[in-house]
């Protein structure tokens, strides 16, 4: 395959603003009837004016540190001209890199993996334009198409990469980070509709650039991206000419199809938006911020794996999944043994929560909270139940939503430290597995298959510690 | 007492304060007198007769029971059509807006609406502001109160020949060009450019956001600074707004230093020239100092002015697309592909010229070579402007290089239309105040002068201006009407 050079144009929502990135409307325009989330403002009514939301400008900043961007001191909005019935004011108000200035992050660089960065060009504060809904029929048959403006006006950074990725997976390994960073920052959540969209330029060696619009969830792009790639692959070895073009994205033929061409010959006509002025953030701004914007995911990995001693295997598994962290971290508060809680989270705990759902929220909606695990874990540490013990029990707890010694005292499940009780069981055991008796004398693995037995004869709860030295005694005792 | 309707808005606030007469009867002779004249000046767009009597019933209804009424009370006020208005249609004389009903006031009408001023209707303009003589309206044009021949200025035309004829106790204009000044000159009134952010910006429809600020109108200087007081101040919903100090009647700032502008001297006609040289030496008269000045890029003023606020232009007027209100129109006529090129046909020549203009000098290619240049132009003449108020306190200068002149007479030349703006222009590229103010006549036609002074400098403007006020000794109502 020739070299592929792949470019990214995301657009990421600020879903944790409450309001609008000029106006007080709400910034969730989800579920709302349409037209009811707008005013003056985000409606674009004669003479009206944009009000800044800083907060947007505080998640815009944390954003562009976190891709390693520069923040200028100062700061400027723009007009983009351009005419679309969702767009009230034929302008959007967004952000442009010239004459000095720039938006509100440029220059970054975001590291892929130990080998590889990917330089951002720049990040961007601006308007979310509204939606136009098309009736089934299309266009030619109802001459007429609605617009609902409550998404008007929402706020939206824009982050755009250079074209340094050369393999699709590459991309999705740069869409996970970014989608975990965003998480971490609190700024998008990324499962929302519509709150990611990407716009995605592709090229290949000697060929012009295509870019690919409407790529509306980060799962889509891979997809799209191989289908250029193999369209225009095929087209090379056909010697045909890739032409410069705009391409949508079908997501349901799961296609590339060329835009009608009138969509290419904006000339947007930027200029400064004269409503509002100059922004001067300070030469403070940005370290202040940084005092109190949240940690990102990288800083966490190393937080686990140095504080907490986790391994980078174990670490990488919690943070990669931002709300199993968050849960990690609660239980540490209350008990500290992280090594412990993780072991327990990932290996018992998600075993059961996988198969449930691909819920978004599936922690939260769970009945065993922090609490629960980490007395459970307590337990385990305390010596005074056994790790099979505790699975079943956090399977009772997910169940009732009770607590760990709850269900100790109804289901009496204390791990068995009792030699009578154990001597008993052993005994029961090597009564009913006289051949296997017979190869642990000979054969010191064997001895684990007795052990098993006795676990599974005492339902779990014998401490197999204990167990496995009283085995060795008794055969020891009957070679005699 | 003559009519009510002659009375400055000092004398109807004391007038109904004092209960000498109520804000019904006041409002009633005001609509009487729109009645008797205003079929031959043609100043209003919109009168509000019911909502301006029920608010006048309840002012007096307020002072009966004692309650609060504000510095306002009964004080009627004519708008421009360009600012926001709630409930009452907000046209631009424009095709375009002609069924457009506002769902909010600007924030300038709130003020005055709480202290007790009443909205009386909306007063003509060149369409969207676009103009200096009234003549570009959709609607009608608009006549000199001091001859029914002659234009009233622009673009805030209905604002300056409404109250020169007493047709409103005082009016708001905007201005982005000259816009208040021009027709406060033709006029023969008092209006007030304030410095650019003194006054909230919300509600006003944008023809150049970076250069226009409301204003007052008035018959007489007191009069300004009332509204002045009420209508500035920092305003949340305009980021481009600051707070500023009251302006005071009597100020103890005392002597300032003047100087006169040589280049807009020289390039008046000569009744212009000898009536502004006269006023200056009233000035001498009471103890200012007065000395000529240069100012070296005043040729870049208009050319600097007219590429900025057209590209402005440009992109304010986009959203008249008729989606969302506007006008009725049969929606069969209209195609997807074209439709916006339809609609948008609905716009005057004038507006159509400067939007191409706009558009031209931001498109890619031309954006450096005209509407950059022109911003650095525009930065050089500030520059220039405030070093000269290092040793001035006030330029002046004719407000207007010549004489109202006649209906009809400009219309086909624009750019001759354009050269008479060149006196104005110069405060709001540089963001400062600046009033015109009555100072004489020729042959029946007014003359206005023009004072400037630094950036929220107003005080030093007023003083002036009253000062001068009390020495010019003349006609104050046209005979015409």
């Amino acid at each position: 395959m020739n070299l592929v050079m792949i470019g990214l144009e995301i657009h990421a929502q600020i879903t944790a603003l409450k309001s609008k990135l000029f106006c007080s409307c709400y910034g969730n325009y989800r579920n709302l009837r349409p037209n009811t989330n707008i005013c003056e403002i985000c409606s674009g009514l004669p003479g009206t004016l944009p009000i800044i939301n800083k907060k947007a400008i505080e998640y815009a900043t944390m954003t562009s540190v976190a891709l390693g961007c520069k923040v200028p001191d100062k700061i400027m909005f723009y007009r983009k001209n351009y005419f679309y019935p969702d767009l009230p004011k034929n302008f959007q108000i967004t952000q442009y890199n010239v004459y000095g200035f720039s938006s509100i992050g440029a220059d970054g660089l975001f590291e892929l993996d130990d080998s590889k960065k990917i330089r951002i060009t720049r990040v961007q504060l601006e308007e979310d334009p509204g939606r136009i809904a098309y009736s089934e029929e299309g266009m030619n048959v109802r001459n007429s198409a609605l617009v609902d403006y409550n998404r008007a006006g929402a706020a939206l950074i824009e982050i755009v990469t250079e074209p340094d990725f050369n393999d699709p997976k590459e991309v999705r390994l740069f869409l996970n980070k970014l989608t975990l960073t965003l998480e971490h920052i609190g700024v998008c959540d990324t499962l929302l509709e519509g709150a990611v969209r990407c716009d995605v330029n592709v090229s290949m060696k000697g060929g012009n650039k295509v870019e690919i619009k409407n790529v509306n969830s980060f799962k889509e792009v891979e997809k799209a991206i191989n289908y250029e790639v193999t369209r225009q692959t095929s087209m090379y070895n056909r010697n045909l000419k890739i032409e410069y073009e705009t391409r949508h994205w079908d997501d349901r033929k799961k296609i590339t199809f060329k835009a009608r061409s009138k969509e290419e010959e904006h000339d947007y006509r930027y200029f400064p938006e004269p409503d509002i002025p100059v922004i001067v953030l300070g030469n403070n701004f940005v370290s202040t911020l940084k005092g109190y914007m949240p940690e990102l995911p990288n800083e966490r990995f190393n937080r686990y794996v140095s504080n907490y001693k986790l391994t980078e295997h174990t670490s990488n598994i919690l943070i990669n999944d931002k709300k199993l962290a968050d849960f990690f971290e609660s239980c540490v508060k209350i008990y500290f043994s992280p090594v412990e809680i993780a072991n327990v989270l990932i290996t018992d705990l998600k075993s059961f929560i996988d198969n449930d759902s691909e819920s978004t929220d599936y922690l939260s909606n769970m009945k065993v909270k922090p609490e629960h695990l980490a007395e459970l874990v307590k337990l385990i540490e305390g010596n005074k139940i056994s790790r099979i013990t505790a699975k079943d029990i956090l399977i009772k707890i997910a169940e009732r939503g009770v607590s760990p010694s709850e269900v100790l005292n109804s289901t009496n499940s204390f791990k068995i430290v009792d030699e009578k009780t154990l001597k008993d069981a052993i005994d029961t055991v090597f009564d009913n597995e006289t051949s296997a008796v017979n190869d642990a004398r000979n054969n010191p693995e064997a001895i684990n298959y007795l052990l098993g037995k006795v676990m599974k004869f005492t339902k779990g709860r014998a401490d197999p510690k204990i167990a496995a030295s009283l085995i060795n005694i008794k055969l020891r005792k009957s070679e005699n | 007492m003559g009519h009510l309707h002659d009375l400055l808005a000092y004398e109807v606030v004391e007038g109904i304060k004092s209960q000498q007469f109520t804000a019904e009867q006041y409002v009633g002779s005001i609509i009487k007198r729109i009645e008797d004249v205003d079929s031959k000046l043609h100043s209003f767009i919109t009168v509000d007769s019911e909502g301006a009597l029920s608010s006048a019933k309840i002012i007096d209804r307020k002072i009966k029971e004692k309650e609060d009424i504000g510095s306002l009370p009964g004080v009627t006020i004519g708008i421009k059509d360009n600012i926001s208005t709630k409930g009452i249609r907000t046209t631009c004389a424009s095709k375009i807006l002609e069924g457009y009903v506002p769902s909010y006031d600007a924030t300038v009408i709130r003020k005055l609406k709480e202290n007790g001023a009443i909205i009386l209707g909306k007063l003509n303009l060149d369409e969207f502001g676009m103009g200096s003589t009234t003549e570009y309206s959709s609607f009608h044009s608009t006549h000199n109160p001091w001859n029914l021949d002659y234009v009233p200025g622009g673009s805030s035309g209905g604002s300056g020949a409404a109250v020169a004829a007493g047709e409103c106790t005082v009016s708001l204009g905007s201005d982005t060009g000259g816009s208040i000044r021009c027709p406060a000159s033709f006029c023969s009134v008092v209006g007030v450019k304030p410095t650019y952010g003194r006054v909230s910006r919300y509600g006003l429809i944008s023809y150049a956001n970076s250069l226009e600020q409301i204003g007052p109108i008035c018959r007489s200087v007191k009069d300004a600074v009332m509204i002045m007081n009420i209508i500035s101040g920092k305003d949340i919903m305009d980021n481009t707004s600051t707070q500023s100090t009251p302006i005071a009647i009597q100020s103890k700032l005392g002597k300032l230093n003047i100087a006169i502008i040589k280049e807009l001297i020289n390039g008046s006609d000569h009744d212009v020239t000898r009536t502004v040289y006269s006023a200056s030496e009233k000035f001498k008269d009471i103890g200012y100092s007065c000395e000529e000045v240069s100012i070296k890029n005043l040729d870049y003023a208009l050319p600097s002015y007219y590429t900025l606020a057209s590209a402005e232009a440009s992109s304010n007027l986009a959203r008249y697309d008729n989606i969302r209100y506007g006008f009725d129109f049969p929606i069969e006529e209209y195609k997807w592909d074209t439709y916006f090129s339809n609609v948008r046909k609905n716009f005057g020549q004038e507006v159509k010229r400067r939007i191409l203009i706009g558009s031209y000098v931001l498109s890619s290619g031309y954006y450096s070579k005209y509407y950059l240049k022109a911003r650095m132009l525009r930065s050089l003449l500030k520059l220039e402007l405030l070093k000269l108020f290092n040793k001035y306190d006030l330029l002046i200068g004719p407000t207007m290089p010549i004489l109202p002149f006649k209906i009809g007479e400009k219309i086909d030349d624009p750019f001759k239309m354009y050269l008479i703006d060149i006196n104005t222009v110069l405060a709001n590229l540089a963001g400062i105040p600046a009033i015109s103010i009555p100072v004489g006549f020729s042959n029946g036609l007014p003359i206005g002068l023009q004072i400037m002074a630094a950036p929220f400098q107003e005080q030093k403007l007023i003083d002036a201006s009253l000062a001068l006020e009390d020495t010019i000794d003349i006609q104050r109502r046209p005979n015409s009407i």
